[in-house]
């Protein structure tokens, strides 16, 4: 095995250990409860794998000093003289049923427990998955408080989140392996799930449910923080974009409106309000691009934008031909997006 | 004899399968189908030249972007599902603007007299044409295993696939223009 190989292998179990996306890392109530099923599980499987394993070994062992003495050829009676069998084979029978039954108790309690999270003051988020990348909206009961962004949610610390979850194509899976387990996105219903985070950290989220060429890079991430430090968050998402000061930025406002982006996107404060691809009203304030595909920094921008099917091919998001100076003023505008 | 031309029949019922379903991410449009090969008669001197293809003509993929894009660029706004509305319909056989890809490219990139915006500069080529294969699939113009056969919406219209084709005919008159200005 070479240096190499030996290396891929390593990265591979490793990136199984990086606690950005793991359900054995729990953050929330009901991810712990998730984490505590499988531990038992676990654990109840691997004692049942010994005992069968140690079982087997007695059981050749055994068979193999009876062949021995039985080397004239008469044939055996099918194991008739085992003394006991009818007693080892019921008591294994029982603890069998009594293991299965637990496990199944288990999980019934840990179902309703995760359907049971304290339901008083919910921050609700509606997300809306499409091909490949989430929606992300903030319900207010005042319209122009609505909040709109994409592919990185905040939530506070310590208070349950109720997410109302629909799809705008295909069927997509919700799943933030650190907070809770999956729930899947249907076209045209409304499906609900509620997390809570007990600590604040960045969790990775992806979905679950193949959907496309791109199914794989359709992810998202939560960013779970103080209530007053997600306030503040929140405060600042519900501003407009900032109207441009400098000339380049105006140039890249003027860029934006007048060419193809405007067909697609929306940037609140402008004239652009379609929604068929992500709201970029505070772009500069997220920290990846096309879904966690790539880091959100002005090289990687300039080059989604000129050719985005070299990073994600498939994406909806078509190429765009823009001179050198259009694109720099494009640039500098939505990079002043914060 | 009998195992070689059905190895043959399979081979080109394989790659004619293939081409249908080619999906072409990165494509930039042939330069050769622009607009200014867009015919508004049909009299030449000479003999006749072959009608202009859209690349996406026979390719399903296309077809069905451009179902997408019809919603998304709000085509829908003014041509409803294809029954018009403000705008003049789209799955009959009238064809104010000629039903040659050419024309319908030309339609949507240059606009139209009594509405039609001009989407120049904010579809890219390859959309338009894909576009374009969508719009021609609405009355049947395209092969039948090419055009979309499944909705994305609720709704009671028969999928593109099970039309019958309509002969395109020409109306000179837009029915907009009928009205007084």
């Amino acid at each position: 095995m070479n240096a190499t190989s030996r290396l891929a292998i390593a990265y591979g179990v490793l990136a199984g250990c990086s606690r950005a996306q793991s359900a054995l890392h729990p953050a929330g109530p009901q991810a712990g409860r998730i984490a505590a099923l499988w531990w038992l599980m676990f654990w109840v499987s691997a004692a049942v794998f010994g005992a069968v394993v140690v079982g087997l070994a007695i059981a050749a062992v055994r068979g193999r000093r009876r062949g021995q003495a039985d080397v004239t050829g008469a044939p055996v009676a099918n194991g008739g003289d085992e003394p006991g069998k009818v007693a080892v084979v019921t008591v294994c029978t029982a603890v069998t049923v009594v293991v299965i039954f637990v496990l199944l108790v288990v999980s019934v309690m840990t179902d309703r427990g995760l359907a049971m999270l304290a339901t008083h003051d919910p921050l609700t988020v509606e997300v809306t998955g499409h091909q490949w990348w989430w929606e992300v909206d903030y319900d207010d009961s005042t319209p122009s408080q609505r909040v709109t962004t994409a592919n990185e949610i905040h939530i506070p610390v310590g208070q349950p989140v109720l997410f109302k979850l629909t799809s705008r194509d295909v069927i997509h899976s919700f799943w933030i392996p650190n907070l809770h387990g999956k729930t899947d996105l249907i076209p045209g219903y409304v499906t609900r799930t509620w997390i809570q985070a007990d600590v604040p950290g960045t969790f990775r989220g992806q979905c679950a449910e193949f959907c496309g060429v791109q199914h794989a890079h359709m992810a998202l991430v939560v960013v779970a923080e103080p209530p007053e430090k997600f306030q503040a968050w929140l405060a600042q998402q519900r501003q407009p974009a900032a109207a441009p000061a400098e000339p380049l930025a105006q140039r890249g406002h003027d860029v934006f409106v007048t060419g193809p982006c405007v067909l697609c996107h929306a940037i609140r404060g402008t004239i652009a309000m379609s929604r068929a691809g992500p709201d970029l009203t505070h772009l500069a304030t997220r920290g990846t691009l096309a879904a966690g595909t790539i880091s959100n920094t002005p090289g990687h921008l300039a080059g989604w934008i000129l050719d985005p099917q070299s990073a994600k091919p498939g994406a909806l998001m078509p190429a765009t031909s823009l001179g050198s100076e259009d694109l720099q003023a494009l640039l500098a505008y939505l990079g002043m997006l914060r | 004899m009998r195992a070689i031309a059905l190895g043959v029949l399979l081979t080109v019922t394989i790659t004619a399968g293939c081409q249908r379903e080619q999906r072409r991410f990165s494509e930039v449009s042939p330069a050769t189908a622009r607009p200014d090969t867009v015919r508004m008669s049909q009299l030449q001197p000479g003999g006749a030249r072959a009608a202009a293809t859209g690349p996406y003509d026979a390719n399903g993929w296309g077809a069905a972007e451009g179902q997408r894009l019809y919603t998304w660029f709000n085509c829908v706004g003014c041509h409803a599902q294809g029954g018009g509305g403000i705008g003049p319909p789209l799955m009959d056989d009238k064809w104010i603007y000629g039903s040659e890809p050419a024309n319908v490219y030309a339609s949507i990139v240059q606009g139209r007299p009594n509405g039609m915006p001009s989407f120049a500069g904010k579809i890219n080529d390859a959309q338009v044409w894909q576009l374009v294969a969508y719009v021609r699939s609405m009355s049947g113009q395209l092969r039948k295993d090419v055009r979309p056969n499944r909705s994305d919406h609720m709704n009671v219209k028969e999928p593109e696939a099970s039309k019958t084709p309509e002969r395109p005919t020409s109306a000179n008159v837009p029915p907009s223009a009928e009205r007084a200005q």
